[in-house]
């Protein structure tokens, strides 16, 4: 009675996907190339973006600054690597936040209904009714300019997003015959929402949280752009361009803004790239 | 003997535009230990809603069940807490859904569901939860249990989902399982093996079972007592044998006429006319006064009561004489 069987479960059958996704690919290799340099080549290359070369303001690339230095002599390279830690963290770490914070308000309001979705997702319209940026920019400057208020604001107002979403698909989750059926042997309610809704409803979260993800990093850079964000001597790429706010730098010392304007915008198209991949690698029905 | 569950008017109402409107309205049948109950009739007549309510699977927001009681084992398991019901289903009446596709969690492997079933409310350890569900498996004739244990729902065949539900609804050993439609999805020689399954279990272990369906042949073949429903209402009930050898209500009749018969050659089968009244254009009368042959005027107007002529209970004027009162039993 044995018979052969296409063994592949559904999460080989997703990998299997995403792997022939290209673009997707493709943005997987350099967030991993970025990833692996702002964590292994501070050690390796012993860099360091704090120490002042007096004789090297905004000196251009050489052999001893690969690529120059800014205003204030300190290596650029390092910068822009020590920079990437910050940027990297603060979009995964505030798109974490949001995700911590939405998820378990979104299931709540979708699986309970009653008073507790009037207030949850009233609150989430109001959130949303705010013009985030003008809020966040509030919010920085009245807490203080630090990685962590930066993350921790960036994080907080997001948390509507992943809300509506898994609030959504519980909508539909909830009326399953599985979660009748597991009703129907006795389960409580706080399993039938970890074990069965949770992991049925999860998909589009994950989504998200790379869009998410890609959205938190460029907010820190316009913050720090605009001097509210991430404060020197502590680098990110959003500080690194604040340089480009002068004319002269931007005309004459390319050097000084474009590699982390460039390393951004790869960095932001290259996570879009995966969440895409990620998306269409979790729909079923598409077949590659 | 006291039955193991006693269902004493029962009263579903849910609310559509914003009022309340009964899908199933006294509805009394009791079920004994060891016994097979069918309960049949066409969609939408208030057989799942009967389930349903029992359990109170039902969403709460539309929903408002009235019973004068439901005595389960003796309890009145319609004054329970939510809390307190939920320790009811599973442990003590299990439940097999229809579609066996859509009542199985697809991210999570048969073996896993099953395992629930055991942890829920027995406390043992998943390996022992495991061991258990690997017998479960075996019992309900499912081939190489140990790998099926480890596959999602969508690797197993139709029949196979069904066997693994099977499997769920008697892990905690219940007394009674209410099976809602188990062979509505499956093709016909799946369902008889299902059937004989259900058969087999009911013997090794003594299980009562509440029987839905509108299949006929599935009834006369499972049932002790049938319970025929129409338009959320009991019309009929008594035991499979009298009620096949004849069938006192005109719907009943009408239902057994309709099935295909080998010894009888004709070419068109026979048909009720009309539809079931919709909830809101309910006649104040007799539910099926519409579609009767025998309708009065007093039909029309006035609802007949359950007539109790020995074992069988009846709804309807024409049994009216034939012996004792309304009853409420």
């Amino acid at each position: 009675m044995e018979r052969k069987e296409n063994k592949s479960s559904y999460f080989q059958d997703v990998l299997k996907r995403f792997l022939a996704h290209r673009l997707a690919m493709f943005g997987a290799i350099i967030l991993t190339i970025e990833i692996l340099s702002v964590i292994f080549l501070p050690v390796i290359m012993k860099l360091d973006p704090y120490t002042m070369d007096y004789m090297n303001f905004g000196g251009a690339p050489s052999a001893q600054h690969i690529l120059g230095c800014d205003d204030v002599g300190r290596d650029l390279f390092a910068r822009l690597i020590f920079g990437g830690r910050v940027s990297l963290m603060v979009g995964i770490c505030s798109a974490l936040v949001s995700l911590i914070i939405g998820v378990p308000l979104g299931l709540i309001a979708g699986y309970f209904r009653g008073w507790a979705e009037t207030i949850i997702m009233r609150c989430a319209d109001v959130f949303m009714s705010f013009p985030s940026m003008i809020l966040i920019l509030v919010l920085a400057s009245v807490l203080g300019k630090s990685v962590m208020t930066v993350t921790m604001v960036i994080g907080l107002l997001g948390w509507t997003e992943f809300a509506r979403l898994i609030y959504a698909s519980v909508l539909s989750i909830r009326e399953k015959d599985y979660v009748e059926s597991a009703k129907a042997i006795g389960t409580k309610n706080g399993p039938i929402l970890l074990r069965y809704v949770l992991p049925n409803s999860f998909a589009p979260v994950i989504i998200s949280f790379t869009f998410r993800t890609a959205q938190a990093i460029i907010t820190e850079s316009s913050l720090s752009f605009l001097g509210l964000g991430v404060q020197p001597p502590e680098a990110s790429w959003g500080n690194i361009l604040y340089y480009a706010q002068s004319i002269s730098v931007l005309s004459s010392k390319l050097y000084m803004w474009v590699p982390a304007g460039v390393i951004l915008v790869l960095t932001v198209l290259s996570i879009n790239f995966i969440g895409d991949g990620i998306r269409d690698a979790l729909d079923t029905k598409m077949k590659i | 003997m006291e039955p193991l569950l006693q269902v004493k008017n029962l009263k579903t109402c849910f609310k559509i535009n914003k009022k309340w409107v009964p899908a199933v309205e006294e509805v009394s049948f009791h079920v004994a230990q060891g016994e097979t109950l069918g309960i049949v009739g066409e969609s939408g007549c208030g057989k799942s809603v009967t389930s349903m309510s029992i359990l109170r699977l039902l969403p709460k927001a539309t929903t408002q069940i009235e019973a004068d009681s439901i005595l389960f084992q003796g309890k009145d398991i319609s004054r329970l807490t939510d809390r307190e019901i939920t320790e009811v289903r599973g442990k003590e009446i299990g439940m097999i859904f229809q579609d066996s596709m859509t009542s199985l969690n697809p991210v999570k492997t048969v073996g896993k569901q099953l395992d629930e079933a055991f942890l829920i409310h027995q406390m043992c350890s998943s390996q022992q939860a495991k061991e258990e569900s690997i017998g479960m498996l075996k019992k309900v004739g499912i081939p190489s249990p140990e790998k099926r244990y480890g596959e999602y729902p969508h690797q197993l065949s139709g029949g196979m989902r069904q066997r693994v539900m099977i499997a769920m609804a008697l892990a905690q050993s219940p007394s009674l399982i209410i099976a809602d439609e188990p062979t509505t999805a499956l093709d016909v020689t799946i369902q008889a093996q299902i059937m004989e399954l259900l058969k087999e279990m009911k013997e090794k272990t003594g299980v009562s079972i509440m029987l839905i369906t509108h299949d006929m042949g599935v009834v006369a073949d499972m049932a002790d007592k049938i319970m025929v429903m129409y338009a959320g209402m009991v019309i009929e009930y008594g035991t499979t044998r009298e009620i096949f050898k004849s069938p006192w209500h005109p719907y009943t009749q009408g239902l057994l006429a309709s099935i295909p018969r080998k010894d009888r050659d004709i070419d068109r089968l026979h048909t009720i006319e009309g539809t079931v009244p919709t909830l809101s254009t309910m006649p104040p009368g007799c539910r099926f006064c519409d579609r009767c042959e025998h309708a009065t005027d007093r039909c029309r107007k006035e609802r007949p009561k359950m007539y109790v002529h020995g074992d069988r209970r009846i709804g309807c004027f024409l049994y009216e004489e034939k012996g004792g009162g309304s009853d409420e039993n």
